[in-house]
């Protein structure tokens, strides 16, 4: 079974904030950090992206090493042209509303459950 | 093809813009996802350390059919020690800088790992000159 970042979103009470109609993406793996060159050169194409920053930049990341998704750790305010940029990118940020350890956890737990089921 | 961009230093809302067209125009050719990735990676780390670190630069694009070559030139402090700037880890960023998540000292390794032929060159105190290449 795969799932999809929908899928994700539903189970786990996350939000999407953007790219909404890209939400059919797989979801399979993920990428935890805040460093963007560690991102850069570590984060696989497809992945789910952990992090709290919020700036702009993430976009260009996301967008560039064809990322599945940002997850935004924390109850961090993303900037309406933020959101706004990553819509027109295709990008897909999703809040999770919870501190990071929490986020990557539910994730780790989710995704082996599912790849378990496999 | 030949393309020009110019990197406004400091300029963090803009930031990307260059890469991201750069990669949007190979797309439209038979380029591996794989290969393309790369490029990307290579090109916006070198884009990033000209707002990171310079006043203004610009990219260079030189798209062949077997290759793209690009040159990113820059008017800035430039590297004392461009050894010890290729070592993981080191970072001359700013504290401001670093807390966008940048400067990890990972950027030129970045570059390194993703072409196929890479050259530093930098006079401190006026800027630097990076070129690379990324066979097809």
């Amino acid at each position: 079974m795969q799932t999809t970042l929908k899928q994700l979103v539903e189970e786990l009470n996350f939000e999407c904030l953007s790219g909404k109609a890209c939400l059919e993406r797989p979801a399979h793996a993920a990428y935890a950090s805040d460093l963007l060159s560690d991102v850069m050169g570590k984060a696989q194409a497809g992945m789910l992206w952990v992090t709290s920053q919020v700036h702009k930049n993430i976009v260009a990341v996301a967008s560039l090493k064809e990322l599945s998704a940002i997850i935004v750790v924390n109850e961090r305010r993303i900037d309406p042209e933020v959101l706004a940029h990553a819509e027109g990118e295709e990008v897909v940020i999703i809040a999770s509303g919870l501190p990071a350890f929490e986020t990557t956890g539910m994730l780790y737990k989710y995704l082996e459950k599912v790849k378990s089921e496999e | 093809m030949r393309m020009s961009y110019n990197i406004e230093g400091g300029d963090f809302s803009a930031a990307g813009r260059a890469s991201s067209e750069v990669k949007r125009t190979l797309k439209q050719f038979n380029i591996s996802p794989l290969v393309l990735r790369r490029i990307a990676v290579a090109l916006y780390e070198a884009e990033m350390n000209v707002v990171a670190h310079a006043r203004n630069g610009a990219m260079q694009v030189d798209i062949q059919p077997h290759y793209i070559s690009v040159v990113i030139e820059d008017e800035g402090p430039g590297i004392e020690d461009i050894a010890r700037a290729m070592e993981e880890g080191f970072s001359t960023a700013t504290d401001e800088v670093r807390q966008m998540g940048f400067g990890a000292g990972m950027g030129l390794p970045n570059i390194k790992k993703n072409s196929d032929r890479m050259m530093l060159t930098s006079t401190p105190g006026v800027g630097t000159r990076l070129e690379l290449t990324v066979n097809f």
